[in-house]
């Protein structure tokens, strides 16, 4: 493994002895970078963890649906101790301590062995796994860290390069691990598009796949075997602390824009394949900042956006459907009111300002305990559907609004009168209040009701529904 | 009552022989119990417990909340580990037996967040006839459709699962065990928190079983209703308290016995054990 600063020296051309500002890289270097054009070595690593990114992404979807989020970082944490134990056992077998395939090879060992202690821990104590995998994680840690100590202070093996496990160096990378990590994706790629069936129904009901005669514990061996595979892969680049990033925030990310397993599988292998990409570009730009924290930091990114902005999970989403159906059921009852006082005044034309329609708005507001922002909304709401408009502070019902009107009235009652004949079974059926119910009943629903009405010989009081 | 062993751990089963070889079980029996006995962290939950369960029929396994019903079906799949005794269906053992049997888990035991449909889930029951490494194909589909049409959820297919209600979500479980075109099926707690017209839905399918010939094992906690819906009744504490039709077996007598407040002398002597268990752990 060479620890060297290629790319540092192949981008940052201007980077001198005396530069020690954090320069912004210009268009044009950008746009080499991002196109595979800023070096051979540069080109590599931006493969190489575009690749490490598709992988993790891929093999992360499993993780996270089986519940093993953090059963992968006891992993990753559990493979130090293997990486300083290789060093010492190749170095006094005579061989080059500091050779990938074996330092890789040890990490591999011990963070299996870290995910065995967990499960030995699980099923021969009481312990929760929260507890066994802390335990797991921080131990093997420190015992990492100690072997690394006493690996430092010895005379023979210069050992400088071990300590980069733990936060990576992305830099390091070369044709070869690249290739590694091109055969790794394949892998990944393949178990997922194999196996999603079989990955799935375990992921799902483990228990209802042992009964089917699915050997549960191969598919689960499978699945782990991939998450560790991406994890030692993943020591290099990204480091030991942070590459459980890469296998959990692209999933985890995805599955704000589906709910579709497929697509998250693909999704999640696009996000962290971008991750790895824009990170491994930005760092080589920016030589400064460690490309495994900044592929972490975009992962972040990522995934901040996806909850906010999502189309149906997002926050902002459920917040507006939210919203908006306050403000629909609101109108609703200022439509309702509305239509009301319209027929007492038919009925009773002699008094023709028995309703006082000026203050429509307040007295609804005041009965429903609006907010203080909700009369403006529902003023606006009215005029953008062309249901009412104010006319010097009293409500002209339009069309389209008595019409609203006299539906939801008869709504009501519909429902009111469903609760009643029914009360049997309907409450059973519902958990909404009634209140809400009859502004979202669809016009299925309804004629439903009706014939439900009419089958147990309800009248049915149509008397608000002459519009 | 007194074949099963007095020590729970790692007792081997007495006899290795095939249960239909002994007087008291057939080999027509679709499920047959003998000297079953379950223990959690060297605390027994299920002791001794020995019941060939009649073809065709619906059955219902009764008790209290801790009696063990949920193990006992989880202990006949091989779910949890048995303490001693065998278990046979048709006079083999599961591995033989398991294409015929299909299994109903209890609703909270899975992540309903899942990114699957109803469909999908469905599709899960077809699993083992399409095999390893291949797609779910058109045919199975439809079948796996004709399921979820079966227990009235045929317009929710396309439906992401944490979408459908409580009652919905069980009759996608129920879908997905009659995809798997069993002959005995296992449910646990099938009736447990739905509303009154999935209830009605799955009795329905329920009996549609029975009429094709099919037996079905309920774990029920609703007192009320075994009687209206069960042909056939467990009566379970520990250990058996009475079993057989229901109208001769589901009696106060029997309902005390198995509800009754007082410890019985075994279930006294299983704490007991279960307590110097513990001690012997943490001395």
């Amino acid at each position: 493994m060479s620890v060297g600063d290629h790319t540092s020296a192949n981008v940052g051309a201007r980077t001198t002895l005396t530069d020690v500002g954090y320069g912004w890289p210009g268009w044009a270097e950008v746009l080499e970078v991002l196109l595979f054009r800023g070096g051979f070595n540069t080109s590599v690593v931006v493969t190489g963890t575009t690749l490490l990114g598709l992988a993790a992404g891929v093999v992360g979807v499993f993780a996270l649906l089986r519940k093993r989020a953090l059963m992968s970082d006891a992993l990753s944490h559990a493979t130090l101790p293997g990486i300083a134990l290789a060093f010492l056992l190749a170095t006094v077998l005579g061989f080059d301590g500091r050779s990938l395939p074996v330092l890789l090879a040890g990490a591999a060992a011990t963070g299996v062995l870290g995910v065995l202690t967990v499960q030995l821990i699980l099923r021969h104590t009481r312990l929760r796994e929260d507890a066994a995998i802390g335990i797991v994680l921080s131990v093997y840690f420190g015992v990492g860290v100690v072997l690394l100590s006493v690996v430092q202070q010895r005379p023979a093996g210069n050992a400088a390069g071990l300590s980069h496990f733990i936060y990576g160096q992305t830099a390091a990378m070369r044709a070869g691990d690249a290739w590694l990590m091109a055969g790794l994706a394949a892998v990944a790629v393949a178990s997922a598009a194999l196996l999603l069936k079989e990955f799935a129904l375990v992921c799902f009901n483990d228990a209802f796949a042992a009964v089917d005669g699915w050997p549960v514990s191969k598919v689960d061996l499978a699945m782990m075997a991939l998450v560790v595979l991406v994890t030692v892969a993943g020591l290099q680049a990204v480091g030991l602390i942070l590459v459980v990033a890469m296998l959990i925030v692209p999933p985890v990310a995805a599955r704000f824009w589906t709910d579709r397993l497929g697509w998250l599988v693909v999704l999640s292998g696009g996000l962290g394949a971008l991750c790895g990409y824009l990170g491994a570009a930005v760092s080589a730009l920016l030589p400064r900042y460690p490309a495994g924290a900044v592929i972490v930091l975009g992962a972040g990114v990522v995934f901040v956006l996806s909850m906010l902005f999502a189309p149906k999970r997002g926050v902002f989403a459920v917040l507006v459907r939210r919203v908006g159906l306050r403000v629909r059921i609101a109108t609703d009852h200022v439509l309702e009111t509305a239509h009301l006082q319209e027929q007492e005044l038919l009925r009773d034309d002699e008094s023709p300002h028995s309703g006082d329609p000026t203050n429509l708005l307040t007295e609804v507001a005041a009965e429903r305990r609006w907010p203080w922002w909700m009369p403006h909304v529902v003023r606006w709401r009215l005029r953008w559907r062309d249901e009412g408009r104010w006319v010097r502070g009293a409500l002209n019902l339009k069309p389209a609004g008595r019409r609203r009107g006299a539906q939801v009235f008869r709504n009501h009652r519909l429902w009111e009168q469903y609760l009643v004949s029914y009360a049997d079974i309907a409450p059973s059926h519902v958990d909404w209040s009634v209140d809400q119910v009859e502004h979202v009943l669809t016009p299925v629903l309804v004629e439903e009701l009706e014939a439900a009405l009419a089958e147990r010989g309800v009248p049915v009081n149509a008397e608000g529904g002459g519009a | 009552m007194n074949r099963g062993p007095l020590i729970v751990g790692h007792t081997k089963p007495a006899t290795e022989t095939h249960l239909s070889a002994r007087p008291e079980h057939s080999a027509d029996s679709p499920l047959s119990v003998h000297a079953l006995t379950v223990a959690y962290h060297r605390r027994p939950v299920l002791w001794d417990i020995d019941y060939d369960a009649p073809a065709n029929q619906l059955i219902a396994i009764v008790g209290p909340n801790g009696a063990g019903k949920s193990t006992l079906i989880k202990a006949c799949l091989g779910l949890v580990p048995r303490a001693s005794g065998q278990v046979e269906f048709w006079g083999r053992p599961y591995r033989q037996a398991r294409a015929r049997v299909g299994y109903v888990p209890q609703r909270e035991s899975v992540d309903w967040d899942f990114p699957v449909s109803a469909l999908d889930v469905v599709c899960m029951g077809r699993y083992r006839k399409i095999g390893w490494c291949r797609p779910v194909s058109r045919k199975h589909k439809a079948f796996a459709r004709e399921c979820l049409d079966r227990v009235g959820m045929a317009d929710f297919a396309k439906r992401q699962i944490s979408q459908l209600s409580g009652g919905q979500q069980q009759r996608v479980f129920l879908a997905r065990a009659l995809a798997q075109e069993a002959e005995l099926y296992f449910m646990d707690e099938p009736f447990a928190g739905v509303d009154a017209a999935t209830e009605r839905a799955i009795i329905e399918v329920l009996r549609a079983l029975r009429s094709q010939g099919k037996t079905v094992v309920c774990v029920h906690h609703d007192l009320q209703t075994v009687a209206e819906y069960f042909d056939h009744v467990l009566l379970l504490n520990m250990r058996v308290v009475a079993a057989g039709p229901v109208r001769e077996v589901f009696t106060p007598a029997h309902l005390h016995q198995t509800y009754g407040g007082k410890l019985t002398l075994l279930t006294e002597a299983a704490e007991a054990v279960g307590r110097a268990a513990e001690g012997e752990r943490q001395p």
